[in-house]
């Protein structure tokens, strides 16, 4: 190696490392900024509890939605091509890009007390506004790319051709899609629906504006912050960083695992 | 090897209402079927295989022939024409009801699953078999093809040759009316290849199975074929024994493809007492080496052989006396065919052939070394 790159990768090096730093020094603060037996109290508050226990389901329900619609959506749009396929694509990815305060005002607008659809599903019982159905909706609009994606991406990385040797030997589409194509998607899946959720854990101004109440751990600590201070809003804080930690360290486990 | 007959009657499948007519003794029937992809044509193709035929299409890489495949596999819908299989037209039926076996160049083997449940993919899904049932046609079919010790591995670790196996046994052992190789020994080295392409003739001469069989190898496809097809540009130029096709190549293309050279067919006897193999063809006695024995094919290139007007000296053991046939200038060499008989087709230089001042007529002898012959 040249003198010059030497030099080269140290810059680099230098300026990598105060990008980490930056991710990592606000959350090691947090987390730390409390003593233990603090956090452990606040865990043990019903209203904190209840509230991350309710992002965690809200979260997992919009995952599961996603799984029935978006894995058929991501197998369509990685084996077939149709006519404005380009636009499916783009839509697709719109969440995004849209700021989320602002998707939470297009939902309410659907299924908002005043919208079509909001009435037509709330005269059979299904409420959105300042309930849970709203905050999984918020939720699923917000997150759904995620899964969509890497499923996509998943069948588009399983040969065509073991999908052909499948009908030859006997396989139905459907039995193809069971037996050959989902499991070998699957990783790619399962990694996208873990990314899916634990974007949906994090989400707070889609469902602030559907649902401030019943309190998703995020706007439970938007309010401790706004009506108690930072105090108080710290060991909540903390223990929402370290469960998305947990999740994220989950993520690159099951990656790991994907590339051996 | 003595093998219990797979028990199983052939499956009879649901193939629609397509026409059946009786008279139809092949068993594959193709009809003017054409093909339009982004990147490949089938123009007009028409073709018969008869019932435990190894067919061969032989062609260059790009002139359709895995389309054919395909086609025939039903993985893609000809726009034009019919496919008959077994007497009966399944151009609409979709590939899972038409009963045939498809190996990939690269195996296409499940990745996901071992080397046994890759076999058993296609057995698992019909709900007519008891598991024991099919657990003893994976073994039957595993132990023909010489992989049974590999049924619990994962296709990632197996060689190509291993590979190439399973997925043969895979497509086997589902008993196809039609079995179809896509370029099956191209993926191979050449030692391997050798013994897969026996094996494929020793697999064929025990189950019997209609074979279409695309190569662009013409040594591969002589070796195999009971009738080939050479196909260029999505058509069928020549359809013929290997014989034919070598003798008397029916166009510039053709012969360009399966280039000038000598092929005969014949037989290998193992000299005892001299210590080498000799290659019987047609009265003519070829001393080559090799370790094969029995029916086999030989080549020799035309630029190996030594032609001279003196009887040569310290003569290597192929050496004949012959008459010249006919002249061919093709540019780099002259190519010159000497009657000895057979016909033998020999590269001089155009020096050489003014120096010996060969005419049509000229008596000559001619020579080759026995490593120069390929025994295939």
């Amino acid at each position: 190696m040249t003198l010059l790159s030497n030099r080269l990768t140290a810059l680099f090096t230098i300026l990598a490392a105060l990008l980490v730093l930056f991710i990592a020094w606000p959350l090691v603060r947090t987390v730390t900024g409390s003593q233990p037996a603090v956090l452990w109290e606040t865990l043990l508050e019903a209203e904190v509890r209840n509230a991350i226990l309710l992002t965690f389901y809200s979260s997992a329900l919009a995952t599961v939605i996603a799984f029935f619609t978006g894995v058929p959506l991501a197998y369509l749009l990685a084996r077939t091509d149709f006519p404005g396929k380009r636009w499916v694509e783009g839509i697709v990815d719109v969440p995004i890009v849209v700021p989320h305060s602002a998707a939470g005002i297009a939902l309410l607008l659907v299924f908002g007390r005043r919208a079509f659809l909001g009435r037509a599903l709330s005269s059979i019982g299904l409420r959105f506004v300042s309930a849970v159905p709203g905050i999984v909706v918020a939720m699923l609009f917000v997150s759904l790319s995620f899964l969509v994606d890497a499923a996509r991406e998943g069948f588009e990385g399983v040969d065509p051709r073991l999908e052909r040797v499948a009908r030859t030997l006997g396989a139905s589409p459907w039995q193809t899609f069971r037996r050959v194509s989902f499991p070998l998607a699957w990783r790619s899946i399962l990694s996208g629906m873990i990314l899916m959720w634990a974007r949906g854990l994090s989400e707070f101004g889609a469902v602030v504006i559907l649902a401030y109440h019943p309190m998703i751990a995020p706007v439970l600590l938007f309010e401790r912050f706004q009506s108690l201070g930072l105090d108080y809003a710290t060991p909540v804080a903390a223990i929402i960083i370290i469960i998305c930690l947990v999740t994220f360290v989950a993520l690159r486990f099951v990656a790991q695992e994907r590339e051996s | 090897m003595a093998r219990q007959p797979l028990s199983e009657p052939p499956r009879a499948r649901d193939v629609g209402l397509g026409h059946q007519p009786s008279h139809s003794p092949s068993a594959l029937d193709i009809h003017d079927v054409h093909v339009d992809l982004k990147e490949f044509h089938l123009r007009g193709i028409d073709l018969q295989v008869a019932p435990g035929e190894y067919f061969v299409v032989l062609g260059p890489t790009g002139a359709g022939k895995t389309v054919l495949l395909e086609t025939i596999a039903g993985l893609f819908q000809p726009h034009r024409g019919h496919i008959l299989l077994g007497g009966r037209d399944i151009t609409n039926t979709p590939p899972e009801r038409r009963g045939t076996g498809f190996v990939y160049q690269d195996c296409a083997l499940f990745p996901h699953l071992d080397v046994a449940a890759n076999i058993a993919f296609g057995l698992k899904l019909r709900t007519d078999l008891s598991s024991g049932t099919v657990e003893r046609r994976v073994a039957e079919m595993s132990q023909l093809l010489s992989i049974h010790h590999l049924l619990h591995r994962s296709p990632g670790t197996l060689s190509g040759g291993e590979r190439q196996r399973v997925a043969l046994a895979r497509a086997l052992v589902m008993e196809p009316s039609i079995l179809l190789l896509d370029e099956p020994l191209s993926a191979l080295d050449p030692e391997t290849r050798e013994g897969l392409q026996r094996e494929l003739a020793r697999i064929h001469g025990e189950l019997n199975t209609t074979t279409l069989h695309v190569t662009h190898d013409f040594e591969e496809a002589v070796a195999l074929a009971d009738r080939i097809g050479v196909v260029h540009q999505g058509r069928i130029v020549q359809l013929g024994t290997p014989e034919e096709i070598f003798r008397q190549p029916a166009s510039p293309f053709v012969a360009r493809f399966v280039t000038v050279r000598n092929v005969f067919a014949g037989r290998l006897v193992q000299e005892r007492e001299a210590g080498h193999t000799t290659f019987a063809t047609d009265g003519l006695e070829l001393t080559v080496v090799t370790d094969l024995l029995g029916p086999a094919h030989a080549s020799i290139r035309p630029e190996d052989i030594f032609v001279s007007t003196e009887p040569i000296r310290s003569a290597p053991r192929n050496s004949y006396q012959g008459s010249v046939l006919r002249i061919a200038d093709r540019g780099t060499l002259v190519y010159v065919t000497v009657d000895v008989p057979p016909a033998f087709v020999c590269g001089v230089t155009r020096y050489t052939l003014e120096e010996m001042a060969l005419r049509p007529g000229s008596k000559v002898h001619i020579a080759f070394k026995p490593s120069s012959v390929h025994v295939f």
